[in-house]
């Protein structure tokens, strides 16, 4: 052997065939296994941080989603009516541009009360639009159809539209909006149970416009 | 003279080898592109592949120019797109070349994968490879998804309600899910952010990768050999058989084959180019205000199918179908090669995978036609753009006029034509009088039912009145009324009213 080719770790393995050699230094097969396992713990603890940054939009709290925000003064608003009202979602960051802003349907049933729907379809989320002489909302996408009161009358929805929380301060009518209402993030839970089909509401007058 | 030439070609030499005992990979390659192949497969059938691999590249570099200039921000990238349209030189083309590479690109990779599937090329021992392609068709389904998003108008933007709708319906996770998908509560910038991240860095480094692996198995596994009926499939046989058909028929793939793949790539690039040219960039359409409600969001061409099935759903069977049957079918192109890995390959021999492929492309073929037009969604205006024609006004009572106006008040128009003007979600009215007696008009409209709204609330019974008698005037060219078979029977208990009815209906003329 060579004086130049010394180095610190020969042993007397050198001879051997690289597989012999692999074979015979268990220690440094040992060293290997333990330093893969060392990287298995540092990779596990890397990936706390790096998962919870990832999944940190669907962690948080449902409720932290949300608040209550004024959308115009009650008297904009007439008995009997429907009308578009328009805010800027509370939620919204720097960057959300135009696409922070939000619209819904406001029914005023009589003073006091209200009905404030989601312009979004419960069926996939599309922009419903009222007609008030024939009393409809109608979704552009595949043709749902709701009653003045946002119950379903026909189509692909399985419910009616997503209704709003509200209260009235003040003069103002004030609701409460957070997540993009879907089935699973509908403006308020708690009313309407998450499949809801509404039945077409039998008519009574069918007898008497005859007479 | 010649001396020059000589030392010129002894230093390229020279440089080559130099690079080559360096690099070490240009011998191979060339190896690799000169194997032979079985000249039965030097077909204009086996160019699919390698014009979608063209595609792919053609994507690669003009989506590294566009996002030159592209601005991935909710608030700017609607402005940039149109700032790419019309200030910055060529932007429109490189746009056009961008999004018509991305149509060109899922046809051909469809086209390549009905290919295989008749030809029986997914089976042993090109199983690995199949799959692989199949993955590779959804990440380019992907790439078509997000890069929707990434024209961001009001498409894109209802579209990312469409897709956050359906998330929603997730069993469990839904809620969560609605948010990793937006990024956020609601569709915006956060949204926009993830979607880019997806379109240009994950999606495509999985795409690359993929097409390498999918590539080197095709290398190893050789291009499969044009099927002959009654020639099986035999994991113990055909690598034996493969072989010695490539040593008795080889030809070198490259230049031999691979000069018709190089053919149809041109004429695909130069297609691209064409479309891109005459028919220009899409969109971007409106700017994504979700307070402009005044808009039908449409899918881009490759999903128009699945928003036409989800139209059709019936309510119940919405969510199920949603969730089980992209999965079904994902796990059936998964699993074919490893149920059908032996056996016949030629399409004559498996009537069945004939049958598959042209039922599956007829339906997607109705549904995508569907969905270009739409008959389930109402016509919103029809009722204040589209009058009632004026033969059917001729001749008729007061009460009957007034009938046409309620007709046209109520909005009746979004969903019913009349002489092919107006909604098709509801059946045409110009004969309606003929399929239905008075009874069961009244009925329809105050009741609703099948797919109508109930209208008690919305008409009075002056109103109603005057509807249906209006209606009663519609009997097509001339056909006699419907009749209910059963009054008849009930003439001789009832004896005033029936009469009554008798006698208005013979007043009505058409
Ligand atoms: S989104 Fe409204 S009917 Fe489908």
């Amino acid at each position: 052997m060579s004086e130049f080719l010394k180095y610190p770790g020969e042993s007397s393995n050198d001879a051997l065939p690289p597989e012999g050699k692999a074979a015979a230094h268990t220690r440094r097969a040992f060293l290997f296994k333990l330093a893969v396992g060392m990287n298995a713990v540092v990779g596990a603890v890397l990936a706390v941080p790096l998962f919870g940054y990832l999944l940190g939009p669907a962690a948080k709290k449902k409720s932290a989603a949300g608040t209550w925000i004024s959308i115009g003064d009650v008297a904009d608003f007439p008995v009997g009516e429907t009308r578009l009202a328009e805010f800027r979602s509370p939620v919204a960051t720097f960057d959300d541009g135009e696409t922070a802003k939000v619209s819904c349907w406001v029914r005023r049933v009589s003073a006091q009360k209200f009905q404030v729907f989601a312009i979004n379809c419960a069926h996939l989320g599309c922009p419903v639009r009222w007609f008030s002489e024939s009393k409809l909302f109608l979704c552009p996408c595949h043709g749902g159809a709701y009653y003045e009161d946002g119950s379903r009358a026909s189509g692909p929805p399985e419910r009616g539209l997503f209704e709003y929380r509200y209260k009235i301060a003040g003069n103002s009518l004030v609701i409460h909006a957070g997540d993009m209402p879907t089935l699973a993030t509908q403006a308020s839970c708690k009313d309407k149970p998450l499949v809801q089909i509404a039945p077409p509401t039998p008519e009574t007058r069918s007898t008497t416009w005859e007479g | 003279m010649g001396r020059l030439n000589e030392r010129g070609t002894s230093t390229g030499s020279k440089a080559y080898a130099w690079l080559e005992h360096r690099l070490g990979l240009i011998k191979p390659l060339t190896e690799a592109a000169e194997h032979p192949t079985p000249s039965n497969n030097a077909s204009w059938w086996y160019v699919f592949g390698s014009a979608a691999t063209v595609l792919l590249l053609l994507q690669v570099v003009t989506g590294i120019l566009l996002a030159l200039v592209y601005s991935p921000s909710a608030s700017e990238a609607w402005t940039s797109l149109n700032f790419l349209n019309h200030n910055v030189a060529l932007g429109w083309y490189l746009r056009a070349l961008h999004g018509w590479g991305s149509d060109f690109m899922i046809a051909i990779v469809l086209i390549h994968m009905v290919q295989v599937f008749l030809f029986g090329s997914y089976k042993f021992p090109r199983e690995l490879t199949w799959i692989v392609g199949v993955v590779l068709l959804l990440l380019t389904l992907g790439m078509a998804f997000t890069g929707q998003v990434m024209r961001f108008d009001q498409d894109a933007y209802w579209g990312l309600g469409i897709g956050a709708s359906i998330s929603s319906r997730i069993p469990g996770i839904g809620a969560q899910l609605v948010h990793m998908v937006l990024g956020g509560p609601i569709i915006g910038g956060a949204t926009l952010s993830r979607f880019f991240t997806l379109h240009v860095f994950v999606i495509p480094g999985l795409l690359l990768a993929g097409v390498g692996v999918h590539v080197f198995m095709v290398l190893r596994h050789g291009v499969s050999d044009w099927p002959m009926p009654g020639r099986l499939v035999r994991k113990s046989t055909y690598e034996r058989e493969y072989h010695e058909l490539t040593e008795k028929t080889g030809i070198p793939f490259v230049p031999d084959a691979a000069w018709k793949d190089a053919v149809f790539a041109a004429a695909i690039l130069f297609a691209v180019m064409a479309c891109a040219f005459f028919f220009g960039p899409f969109g971007p359409g409106g700017q994504p205000d979700p307070t402009i409600i005044q808009t039908a969001p449409k899918p881009d061409f490759a999903f128009l199918w699945i928003y036409a099935v989800l139209a059709f759903l019936p309510p119940n069977l919405e969510t199920p179908v949603l969730l089980v049957a992209p999965v079904l079918g994902i796990a059936a192109m998964l699993l074919l090669p490893l149920i059908a890995s032996e056996g016949e390959r030629h399409w004559a021999r498996r009537p069945v995978a004939v049958l598959m492929v042209s039922v599956i492309a007829v339906t997607l073929g109705i549904f995508t036609r569907l969905g270009t037009y739409t008959p389930w969604s109402p016509i919103m205006n029809a009722w204040s753009s589209d009058a009632v024609p004026v033969r059917y006004m001729h001749d008729r009572t007061p009460l009957e006029r007034e009938g046409a106006l309620v007709l046209q008040d109520k909005q009746c128009r979004s969903c019913h034509s009349l002489d092919g003007h107006g909604g098709l979600r509801g059946p045409e009215l110009d004969s309606v009088a003929s399929r239905m007696t008075e009874d069961q008009i009244v009925r329809q409209v105050l009741q609703g039912g099948g797919n109508m709204p109930a209208y008690g609330n919305a008409l009075n019974p002056s109103e109603t009145k005057a509807l249906v008698s209006f209606l009663m005037t519609l009997r097509g060219d001339g056909l006699q009324p419907a009749i209910d078979a059963s009054r008849e029977l009930t003439h001789t208990s009832q004896v005033g009213a029936p009469a009554s009815h008798v006698a208005g209906n013979s007043t009505l003329k058409p």
